[in-house]
């Protein structure tokens, strides 16, 4: 290796790379146009996977929503049209049933309701919630905090008010929190105020307050509206989902084929499928990407091999004045290594200019097509490594070429 | 320096073989300047290249420095080459896109020199030709005379023991034959073994001794009147 050092192994690829100026921009541009690809592509799918991300951040990717509804045949003696109703009990079930499927599990009950704050007033929704809720949708709260164990615990009359809420139901610069609002003629106290999700939102303005003060005021007993869901990593949420439904179909005295009985949402499925598009995409990228990048490296082997040919006097004449086989070999490979990594960094300097471009045209404000559209260093030094690999692995087919051409055969004259 | 015994040489051609020496027998002394000539086709660049190490010999001994030459393998070759042999072609064979300095450095670079001392040691030989200011002439830039000079200052640089030309002035017109000549007579005087193939009688003249070759066998082998005046 330590010819890698010496200034003379350099030179002589300078010498060389001077006087072929077309072959070698012609190679350059093979492997350039592979890298550039493999980094402009790879970097707008981790842009548009970063969009989506961002599209269903705040929520849980992997959940379920459960509610109820009427069923559509009869069973077990039970008419068509019975209004199902979830209760505690189908908690305690579904808990220790999908044990290890089951992360959270958070019941939810909920009403529409007036809400007055002074002489102002709103109808809105009213919603029974645990804490947990924060963790299934992220809650971006602008005052104050979400609900917590505490407030269940001691059916705190408190409430988590959207920010449009606030607006409504109070004047401008007047701080919320700890003021009281009246729902359904009972005074909660605002512990919080939160900002709409920009993306996927269920709920639109709602007014949290402790689950069990819910079940307390409404006199709910046992009764439950939602289940939200969220699955464990590596389970199928879709699998989840189906198990579950037959798990509360049986509960309730539900024909097993009935899909009205119960209301659902898996936001996990559509990310999914979203997930699934995107693997694919970069699939097709690194697919892409590499092809164009052999097909680039071939290209520099090809055109080395050419040039061997018509260096055969050159060489002829080195190995009269001494060159050993080794000698030249090292100089042809370190040529294609040299060239396929000149190559490869401009293309990765050219796609990160690229990128910087899409970021700057189609990657700015809320809702654009990409976010962030970046190449990892890892996936960069995978390239790199691939790139040094198979110049040398080209290089190899010249090179040998060139050891085999005997002095005497070169230097004949014509 | 050079002793040559009973040396045989064919060419395959197809099924067939072409004899093209025939036990040569030739004892080339330290110092000596020689001259082969014969008709072309008579074997003339054959018998230098193997003497040059570029080509192998089928049968006989050939002997270089007091080493017998057998089983050379190309790196071995190569290193032989470098320390012992210089070669001057017809054609001159510079190394188009390097400079002339840069062409006479690159025996040196094979004999690991370091950059610096073999240009200065390059230089040092471009002055003996007397091509100094031309140093960083691409060879493209230079008279046939010039790269002739420029190619033996590359075959001196490396202080061999033997100058090997094959047909030197082949491509110059009679002045600068005359200087290239010249130059070698003076290479020459200062000790160093030359072996040169030529066709002209004027070149031949100018050396010590002079060889003919006749189909692949020696006719004559006689000193020339330049030495024997001396
Ligand atoms: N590699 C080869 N394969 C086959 N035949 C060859 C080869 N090299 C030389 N010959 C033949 O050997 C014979 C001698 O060739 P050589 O080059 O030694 O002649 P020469 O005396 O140098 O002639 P010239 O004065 O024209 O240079 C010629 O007939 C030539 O065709
Ligand atoms: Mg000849």
């Amino acid at each position: 290796m330590k010819f890698l050092l010496d200034s003379d192994t350099w030179q002589e690829i300078y010498g060389s790379i001077r006087k072929n100026k077309t072959r070698t921009i012609i190679t350059i541009i093979g492997v350039l146009w592979g890298v550039f690809l493999l980094v402009v592509l790879l970097g707008a799918a981790r842009g548009m996977e970063n969009g989506f991300n961002k599209l269903f951040g705040d929520f849980a990717t992997n959940s379920v929503f459960v509610w109820t509804q009427r069923t559509s045949k009869p069973f077990k003696g039970y008419q068509k049209g019975r209004r199902i109703v979830l209760n505690t009990n189908d908690i305690k079930v579904l808990k220790s049933t999908y044990k290890n499927e089951i992360k959270l599990l958070a019941p939810r009950n909920q009403i529409s309701n007036l809400v007055t704050h002074n002489f102002k007033s709103g109808t809105f929704n009213v919603s029974g919630d645990y804490p947990v809720l924060d963790q299934i949708q992220k809650k971006k709260l602008i005052y104050g905090r979400f609900l917590n164990k505490n407030d269940i615990t001691t059916f705190a009359k408190v409430a988590v008010i959207s920010e449009d809420m606030y607006k409504q139901l109070f004047d401008k610069n007047v701080n919320p929190l700890g003021a009281y609002i009246k729902i359904n003629a009972i005074n909660y106290k605002v512990i919080g105020v939160y900002e709409p999700p920009t993306t996927v939102d269920f709920d639109n303005d709602t007014a949290y307050i402790p689950f069990s003060t819910f079940k307390k005021v409404y006199n709910t007993a046992n009764r439950i509206d939602w289940m939200m869901i969220t699955a464990n990593k590596g389970v199928d949420i879709e699998l989840m989902e189906t198990n579950i439904l037959q798990t509360l179909k049986s509960l309730h005295d539900v024909h097993p084929e009935d899909k009205r009985a119960f209301g659902k949402a898996n936001l996990g499925k559509h990310i999914g499928k979203v997930t699934g598009f995107l693997i694919g995409m970069q699939f097709l990228t690194w697919f892409v990407g590499v092809a164009t990048l052999i097909a680039g490296v071939f290209a520099i082997g090809n055109i080395l091999i050419i040039t061997v040919k018509e260096r055969t006097k050159e060489i002829g004449i080195r190995r009269a004045l001494g060159a050993t086989p080794k000698s030249i070999r090292q100089q042809i490979i370190l040529e294609s290594v040299f060239l396929t990594t000149v190559a490869g960094m401009l293309g990765v300097i050219f796609g990160a200019i690229a990128l910087f471009l899409i970021d700057y045209f189609f990657g700015q404000g809320q809702d654009a097509a990409l976010t962030n559209p970046t190449v990892s260093i890892p996936i960069i030094s995978i390239a790199f490594i691939l790139l040094v690999v198979l110049g040398t692995l080209i290089g190899l087919i010249p090179a040998h070429m060139a050891t085999l051409i005997k002095p005497i055969e070169a230097l004949r004259e014509e | 320096m050079i002793r040559i015994e009973n040396l045989h040489k064919s060419y395959p051609i197809g099924k067939d073989s072409l004899h093209v020496l025939k036990g040569l027998d030739l004892h080339i002394k330290e110092g000596e300047f020689v001259s082969i000539m014969g008709s072309s086709g008579s074997g003339k660049s054959t018998l230098l290249n193997i003497v040059g190490l570029l080509d192998s010999h089928d049968e006989g001994k050939y002997y270089l420095n007091g080493e017998l030459i057998e089983n050379l393998n190309e790196k071995k070759a190569a290193l032989l080459r470098n320390k012992f042999l210089g070669f001057v072609f017809q054609s001159f064979n510079l190394i188009s896109y390097k400079t002339a300095l840069e062409n006479v450095a690159l025996p040196l670079t094979y004999k690991g020199v370091a950059r610096k001392e073999r240009l200065k040691i390059a230089q040092e030989y471009l002055e003996k030709v007397e091509l100094g200011p031309w140093a960083n002439h691409l060879p493209n830039e230079l008279s046939g005379g010039q790269k002739q000079r420029v190619a033996i200052a590359r075959a001196l640089v490396t202080n061999p023991k033997v100058v090997l030309a094959d047909e030197p002035t082949g491509a110059l017109d009679s002045t600068t034959t005359d200087n290239v000549m010249d130059l070698l007579r003076d290479i020459n005087n200062e000790g160093m073994t030359v072996f040169v193939i030529t066709h002209e009688e004027e070149v031949a003249e100018q050396t010590k001794r002079v060889v003919r070759l006749k189909d692949g066998v020696i006719i004559s082998d006689e000193l020339t009147n330049t030495t024997k005046a001396i």
